[in-house]
């Protein structure tokens, strides 16, 4: 008796649990540049107050020795502000290594970690990077969340980022 | 050569009154106000006419410099060398939260008459009544009081406890959390009481690259506070004077300043 309750709410519940996804294609620019070092970069997602819904990857030299690298991540600073100053890195599953130029896609689903469940409203995504001997530059790209439809959006940068596409799956 | 002695002492005296000098600027610029992680930070100290450039005097530091940790324990300066335009020491922050660096200072200045000859005298508290003669004619007596300081945080900041000596500031937006086109609020205190009609400057650094002062000038309200929102990032010289008699003489005129170094960041 209980199980059939219990498939019965799983039936009726059924399409929420269908886990939306959102995929991030993060496009970072080459230079020639001798003294070129990978950017460190993040990425999260806001309310439209600024506050923080998710800490989704933090791109950062972590083999460093002494964790020297960990020195650098307050300049992304508006994710140093917003997130990174009050958390230890590394974060399983948020931070992994530096990455070379060119389009690296970062796939998040529903309901896991770091996207976590996210209450439907407006959101945006903010990819932020910034260079040794370079520059520092911040885009955001506005999403609503859940998506009712497949989606898809691209910001592009002018300097340490390129084209930034959010794709949205119901 | 008989120059250089006196030189140097009022080198010394204008860096005891520098926040009472009124053409030059004392201040403390700190290497960074933002740290990832545990780390040396240095700091410049001078007395200039250009903000954060040292082109006059360095900065006298002898036992009135304290580094305070978030826990409210004592750093000790290392590598503390004085040369020709400015004095630098470095900085241990060990831990993480928010460090205050602050340079203090008390004197008392007199002027009497002797006859016809004006006589003046400065010094501390304590030699005034060895130096100072108490039935002077025409003695006037004032107090001054100065405090420079600056902010460090490593990590997240942490609230800063004011120490309830004299002039000072009081966070109620964190002196390391100031960013371009927000509202900065900040609490003036006078032995921990806030202080209303306090003068507050705000000037940018970078001086020597621009044509105007650009002083942002503002009171201290009932409460006691400031609100200033940043249009441009950048290091800025705060400083704040009032004058009251609610010093350790008497009646005496007193003097209160205090001078900060806030970084203000883009967004």
């Amino acid at each position: 008796m209980k199980r059939t309750l219990l498939s019965a709410a799983l039936l009726t519940f059924a399409p929420v649990l269908v886990a939306a996804e959102l995929h991030v294609d993060v496009e970072l620019p080459a230079f020639n540049a001798p003294d070129y070092r990978r950017p460190y970069v993040a990425v999260w997602i806001e309310r439209p107050d600024n506050s923080v819904a998710a800490n989704l990857a933090v791109w950062y030299d972590a083999k460093m020795r002494n964790n020297d690298g960990i020195q650098w991540l307050k300049d992304m600073r508006m994710w140093w502000r917003r997130i990174g100053r009050d958390l230890q890195v590394p974060i399983d599953g948020v931070t992994s290594a530096t990455r070379a130029p060119g389009v690296h896609r970062l796939s998040f689903t529903a309901g896991q970690a770091p996207l976590g469940q996210l209450p439907a409203g407006e959101y945006r995504l903010l990819v932020e990077a910034s260079r040794e001997h370079g520059g520092r530059e911040v885009v955001s790209v506005p999403l609503n969340w859940p998506p009712q439809a497949a989606a898809s959006a691209t910001v592009r940068g002018e300097h340490e980022l390129g084209a930034i596409t959010v794709q949205l799956k119901p | 050569m008989t120059v250089r002695p006196r030189l140097a002492v009022a080198a010394f005296a204008l860096s005891l009154a520098a926040p009472f000098a009124g053409a030059h600027e004392a201040w403390l610029l700190p290497s960074s106000t933002v740290l990832s992680a545990p780390g040396y930070v240095t700091l410049d100290g001078a007395v200039s006419n250009q903000t954060f450039h040292f082109n006059y005097r360095p900065m006298m530091i002898r036992d009135n410099l304290a580094i305070t940790a978030p826990d409210g324990t004592a750093v000790q300066p290392e590598g503390l060398t004085q040369g020709k335009l400015r004095t630098v020491f470095d900085a241990n922050l060990a831990v993480a939260g928010t460090y205050r660096v602050a340079l203090t200072n008390a004197s008392v200045m007199a002027s009497w008459k002797e006859g016809s000859e004006t006589k003046r005298w400065r010094g501390t508290h304590e030699a005034l009544a060895a130096n100072v003669p108490a039935d002077a004619a025409e003695l006037s007596v004032r107090e001054g009081v100065g405090r420079i300081e600056t902010f460090i945080t490593v990590g997240s900041p942490t609230p800063v406890t004011p120490t309830g000596l004299g002039l000072e500031m009081v966070s109620v937006t964190h002196p390391n959390d100031l960013y371009v086109g927000e509202a900065a609020t900040f609490g003036f205190v006078i032995d921990g009481k806030p202080v209303a009609d306090v003068k507050v400057e705000l000037m940018a650094g970078g001086m020597r690259y621009r044509d105007q002062l650009d002083k942002i000038t503002l009171h201290t309200d009932a409460r006691g506070q400031v609100t200033h929102t940043w249009a441009e990032p950048g290091m800025y010289y705060l400083k704040a004077v009032i004058d009251d008699r609610g010093g350790r003489i008497a009646n005496a005129e007193r003097r209160l300043s205090y001078v900060a170094t806030l970084e203000v960041l883009p967004q």
